[in-house]
């Protein structure tokens, strides 16, 4: 079981940093479009803040935010989003993952800058979701865990 | 000065990498490894590919880092002996594929070649439509995630089941 860190230190630094890192994965995951990064980056900010929850406040704390269960949801949620957004293609003869094709009253161009968007955030899901999931199991040494 | 910088990086790279292989005590293996990758990020940057460096950064500095010191925390901090025999094997393993990949450098495309096949062949139509077809200016996001969006799906597959299969591995019997 991950305990809570006894340094008074780390527990304010990370009460500090946490939020920031969750902030900085978003502005990642929505700027994206503009600047470098993405999905995929994003994901794995957001479980970087997590981690460093649960290496700071334990896994109980971390259950509380995420617990196994959320993040195997968000997993595949993040898959069947980014499958989703493909399928409006297909469905109008166009092509699998052809985001103008998207039922929206958008211009195709802005269609396309939406399922951009709308797969990114899939990334983010999935990889955030296996990647807690996975430092979970590996750090976790409880047996009834 | 921007070569310098590279040659710089790339000694530092061969250092790092030297460390964490050679290094008794895993945990500094571990963190020459991260060390490795965020040198590595800097040299992706020198090179003028923010995205890759970014994704270098948060992975191969970041959670390949924390995965192998929760994997350490695991196991021992100790490498545990190899025989001499099937260090030389190894030895000489990784001098042969070295040596190929050396040799199979000098026929890659110079870097920043205008007229190599990269540079001509779909790279031009995506630079000069990406903005106007997806009004996305960042034309590596437009490539991975619309023009190229087959390989991110399967790459996020990828992902998704590599990890189910860690945590199946990793749940313990009751």
């Amino acid at each position: 079981m991950i305990e809570r860190h006894e340094s008074v230190v780390v527990t304010t630094f990370a009460r500090l940093v946490i939020p920031l890192t969750h902030l900085f994965a978003l502005y990642v995951l929505v700027h994206g479009h503009e600047s470098p990064g993405g999905g995929f980056q994003a994901g794995v900010i957001l479980a970087a803040g997590y981690i460093l929850m649960a290496l700071a406040f334990g896994r109980e704390q971390l259950d509380r935010h995420v617990n196994e269960r959320l993040c195997l949801a968000l997993a595949s949620g993040g898959v069947l989003l980014y499958v989703g957004t493909g399928v409006p293609g297909i469905v109008t003869g166009s092509a699998f993952l052809d985001y103008s094709a998207l039922p929206l009253p958008l211009s195709p161009a802005r269609a396309r800058w939406l399922g951009i968007l709308l797969v990114e955030t899939g990334v983010t899901a999935a990889v955030a979701g296996t990647l807690i999931v996975l430092f979970v199991r590996l750090a976790d040494r409880d047996p009834d865990a | 000065m921007s070569e310098l910088v590279l040659a710089g990086l790339l000694v530092l790279l061969g250092a790092l990498a030297l460390v964490a292989v050679s290094a008794a005590d895993l945990l500094i293996a571990a963190i020459a490894l991260g060390a490795y990758g965020f040198a590595l990020a800097l040299v992706w940057a020198a090179l003028g590919a923010p995205d890759v460096s970014f994704t270098e950064a948060v992975v191969g500095a970041g959670a390949t880092t924390v995965f192998f010191l929760a994997a350490l925390l695991r196991t021992s901090r100790r490498r545990s002996n190899v025989p001499n025999p099937q260090r030389l094997v190894a030895l000489g393993a990784v001098l042969a594929v070295g040596l190929v990949l050396l040799v199979a450098t000098r026929q890659l495309p110079l870097w920043g070649d205008v007229g190599a096949p990269p540079s001509t062949h779909v790279s031009p139509r995506y630079l000069e439509r990406t903005l106007e077809e997806t009004l996305t200016p960042n034309a590596v996001t437009a490539v991975v995630a619309d023009y190229r969006s087959y390989d991110t799906l399967i790459e996020t597959l990828v992902i998704f089941t590599g990890g189910l299969a860690g945590w199946l591995l990793l749940a313990r019997p009751r």
